[in-house]
């Protein structure tokens, strides 16, 4: 890469967090590529395996104009956490938040088995924002389950938390490289739905800013 | 992802460690390549499966990981580029063959990938194989990163054909399930013929006959020392050893694999670029002894950082005393004093913490009172999430049955485990019905030993489960044991047509192999029965049906029983999203805490798809969760829960 830097910091580290199928692999897959086709170099860790089993689900991305780094975040360093499911945020919060950090949050809850079978409870969505806010410089809390509900998948709304991501300018994330890379890996059926989930999670964020 | 085999030399792509390994396979010409699914190492087969055609390379998915060795040899014998692709657990299985190749040598280049787990993420073990390197004595690679597992994957091949022996490649999760960036290289236009030459003398290695005899065992030995030696030779020049950092030092690191981007973090973020360097090694079985000689001069204090055993660090600390004459007296940090931590795996904040300790500096990523307050709101908002079968997993009505059945029978029966998503039948989810839980196939085995007891007292039913792949891996034989021995156990195989865990990877059951042509299906319950056992095969979300079956083999006291539960997984790409039932709570029915049920259905049944409704005081459906299977309508004793076909 030439020129004036495009990060904010170098390395730049992301965190995409949620709970075994909501797509946060291929969310983070995609985020990746996106940045990658501008010259960056990504590095995304992940962990999965028994993750299609309820269980979170984390992706540490990290993007530098430099080299490769660890797939694994250090304590305390990320600076964006997008969030699929709110109790995640909190849990990611914990071990990477820092004062500076900034949240993108779906609100829509995935109750744990704890949760399901009475043992535990899932805290009041009003409390998870408040500490969200408390913990972090910037949160935005949208609720894309409901969102990609509308457009036909619940899924989507990893789409929709992608382009949201884009809208926050925290990283040089564009439709058009969405696009580009859409194409590149999916069916063109699938194209326009995925684009459309990634205006409407802009938008959402948008007007919240 | 076309484009792992269509991109050409200088395209550069964000790849997964298994797809970069992959890549580099296609770019050295293999032709074969074989292996067994196992997490992390299955994206390797799956993306050679989906060249196959267009690079002429044979892929399959062997029956276990010993055949997979064996059938890459042959490719190997015959002169051919192969490969074998296995996880940890798999090279233990392999290991009786590989003695024999490694102790023989191989003809076309051969590369044996073990992709290992060191935290157990997703295994039952913190298993290792680089001792296998130095105990069966061929030489072992590491990837420190992304390009380099592409690039040594390539050219372990060529050093295989230099020293004709079989090379090791190691990956571990954090690699082969993790993505950077690859800068591709050319892929070759070559045909490659196959040949087994076997008409020279016994002693001609290349076109003699292939055979290990205990008169041939000292001459092919003393031709393995000769390779070793060689190839420590090699890796003194090996591009994929490499020093960063200052001309002296006051620590030297020395390590491989994914810990080199964890310590180069480390390093980073204190500020130690000029103090302490990096000596990262990728050829680390036989160690390359002038290379070492040559930068452990450069310091007193070296930090050995590696993942599970002390590998490195036992031979680096052998190595360092037959050097001391030249070297000097150092002093070793790493496993064996503390630095480094023993189990599981490593990361940079470990790192942070060791190289604080060894140079007495302090480190603090956040203040004491950020970190306090977002523990104590985890604590409060985020409780753990549980591991559970999928909703619409055929697991729990499966574990369902057998628990309620034992439950019936009363006589303190058990249930022996095997190794797949059914391995959490060990837990809540699984109504805790799993009492021993090892390696592929071992319930089966144990199960015909406990059902041997009943002269020394032992009264109590013996049950076995195991998957459907794994049934082909590894239980074929104890049962084949259980009933030969006239065991009295029960085996219920959860058929769920594929291996599920590892992501829906074909095996000898389904008929279709890994290249996804049309195959010959082994058909088990036939198996089973040609062996001699009585063999049922129930739908296990009929419970009344699964229920009545199991009761009944249970209480037959005469040999070996085999139950199929056959209903596909919930998540098979053919059948995700498709649901048969749109289910219902009926709100006047479900009568709650009031009901004397104790909320069966989401106290004890607990499938993600039904949710205790706090407020109202009833069971309810979650609709984006719920797979539509209808099994929970059979458990709620008020009939509460409604299923309606979907048309």
């Amino acid at each position: 890469m030439s020129g004036p830097s495009v990060l904010a910091s170098d390395p730049y580290n992301l965190i995409i967090t949620g709970v075994g199928g909501q797509g946060n692999v291929l969310a983070s897959r995609m985020v990746g590529e996106m940045l990658s086709q501008l010259g960056l170099h990504v590095t995304i860790g992940e962990t999965f395996g028994a993750s299609q089993r309820g269980g979170s689900v984390m992706s540490h991305l990290r993007i530098s104009e430099e080299s490769s780094f660890s797939p694994q975040i250090p304590r305390g360093r990320a600076h964006m956490v997008v969030a699929l499911e709110p109790m995640e945020a909190l849990r990611v919060l914990k071990d990477y938040g820092n004062p500076e950090i900034r949240v993108i949050c779906n609100t829509r809850p995935i109750h744990p088995i704890g949760v399901i079978s009475g043992e535990q409870s899932y805290s009041p969505l009003e409390n998870i924002k408040k500490w969200i806010r408390s913990l972090s410089r910037e949160a935005w809390f949208v609720d894309a389950t409901e969102a990609a509900i509308r457009l036909g998948n619940p899924v989507l709304g990893n789409i929709i938390s992608v382009g949201g991501l884009a809208a926050t300018d925290a990283l040089p994330l564009t439709r058009k490289v969405f696009e580009a890379v859409l194409t590149r890996r999916m069916s063109a059926d699938k194209v326009g739905l995925n684009l459309t989930a990634f205006d409407m999670g802009w938008a959402m964020i948008r007007r919240a800013i | 992802m076309y484009e792992l085999w269509e991109a050409g030399e200088g395209v550069r792509l964000l790849l997964m460690g298994n797809e970069a390994m992959a890549r580099g396979a296609m770019e050295a010409g293999v032709s074969v390549a074989a292996g067994y699914p196992g997490t992390p190492s299955s994206e390797i087969i799956e993306n050679l499966a989906q060249a196959a055609w267009k690079k002429n390379i044979y892929v399959e998915w062997s029956v276990n990981e010993k055949v997979a060795l064996e059938v890459a040899a042959a490719a190997s014998y015959a002169g051919l580029r192969s490969m074998a692709v296995m996880k940890q657990v798999g090279m233990n299985v392999a290991s009786d063959f590989l003695l024999h190749l490694a102790q023989y040598g191989t003809r076309g280049g051969m590369v044996l990938i073990s992709c290992e787990d060191p935290g157990a993420l997703s295994s039952t073990n913190e298993g290792e194989s680089r001792p296998y390197a130095k105990m069966m004595e061929f030489p072992l690679l590491e990837p420190g990163d992304f390009q380099e597992a592409k690039d040594m994957t390539s050219w372990a091949f060529r050093l295989s054909e230099d020293l004709r022996t079989v090379v090791m490649v190691r990956s571990v999760t954090r690699l082969s399930h993790a993505s950077g960036n690859v800068v591709l290289g050319e892929l070759p236009q070559r045909r490659a013929e196959a040949r087994f030459k076997y008409h020279g003398s016994i002693m001609d290695t290349m076109e003699g006959p292939i055979i290990n005899l205990p008169g041939t065992v000292h001459v092919l030995r003393s031709s393995q020392q000769e390779k070793l030696k060689k190839a420590s030779e090699i890796f003194d020049d090996s591009p994929f050893n490499r020093y960063e950092g200052p001309e002296r030092a006051d620590l030297l690191i020395i390590t491989s694999s994914a810990c080199t981007l964890y310590c180069k973090e480390a390093v980073r973020l204190l500020g130690l670029r000029d103090r302490v360097g990096i000596l990262k090694l990728g050829t680390t079985w036989p160690l390359p002894r002038g290379l070492l000689e040559r930068h452990l001069v450069r310091t007193e204090r070296i930090l050995v950082v590696e993942e599970v055993l002390p590998f490195m660090e036992d031979n680096m600390h052998a190595l360092a005393a037959i050097l001391a004459p030249s070297i000097g007296i150092k002093r070793f940090f790493g496993k064996l004093d503390g630095t480094i931590p023993m189990v599981n795996e490593l990361n940079p904040d470990l790192l942070l913490k060791a190289l604080c300790a060894i140079l007495d500096i302090r480190y603090e990523a956040v203040s004491e009172s950020y970190a306090g307050k977002a523990a104590e709101i985890a604590s409060l908002g985020a409780p753990p999430r549980e591991l559970t079968f999928c909703p619409g997993c055929p697991h729990r009505a499966s574990f369902w049955s057998i628990h309620n059945a034992l439950q019936l029978d009363n006589r303190d029966g058990f249930v022996c485990g095997d190794i797949g998503c059914y391995s959490l039948g060990a837990i809540s989810c699984g109504f805790n019905t799993l009492k021993t839980l090892h390696s592929m196939g071992t319930g089966t085995g144990l199960a015909s030993g406990f059902g041997k007891l009943r002269s020394f007292g032992m009264d109590q039913p013996v049950i076995a489960v195991c998957g459907d792949s794994t049934f082909y891996h590894a239980v074929m034989p104890a049962l084949v044991n259980a009933i030969h021995n006239r065991s009295n156990i029960t085996l219920i195989v959860l058929d769920n047509s594929g291996t599920a865990m590892t992501g829906f990877q074909p095996h000898p059951g389904l008929e279709k192999n890994a290249l996804g042509q049309k195959a010959p299906a082994v058909d088990i319950p036939a198996v089973c029965k040609a062996m001699g056992a009585k063999v049922k095969v129930c739908d296990p979300f009929d419970l009344e049906d699964t229920l009545k079956s199991l009761l009944e083999m249970i209480e037959d006291e005469e040999g070996v029983k085999v139950l199929v539960l056959r209903q596909i997984c919930a998540l098979s790409p053919e059948k995700k999203g498709k649901k048969s039932f749109e289910m219902a709570v009926d709100e006047d029915a479900c009568l709650g805490e009031n009901c004397g049920c104790n909320r069966l259905c989401t106290r004890i049944f607990k499938c993600p798809g039904l949710i205790w409704d706090k407020q109202r005081g009833a069971a309810r459906i979650d609709e984006v969760i719920c797979t539509g299977c209808g099994v929970c309508a059979s458990i709620c004793p008020a009939g509460a829960i409604k299923k309606k076909e979907v048309a």
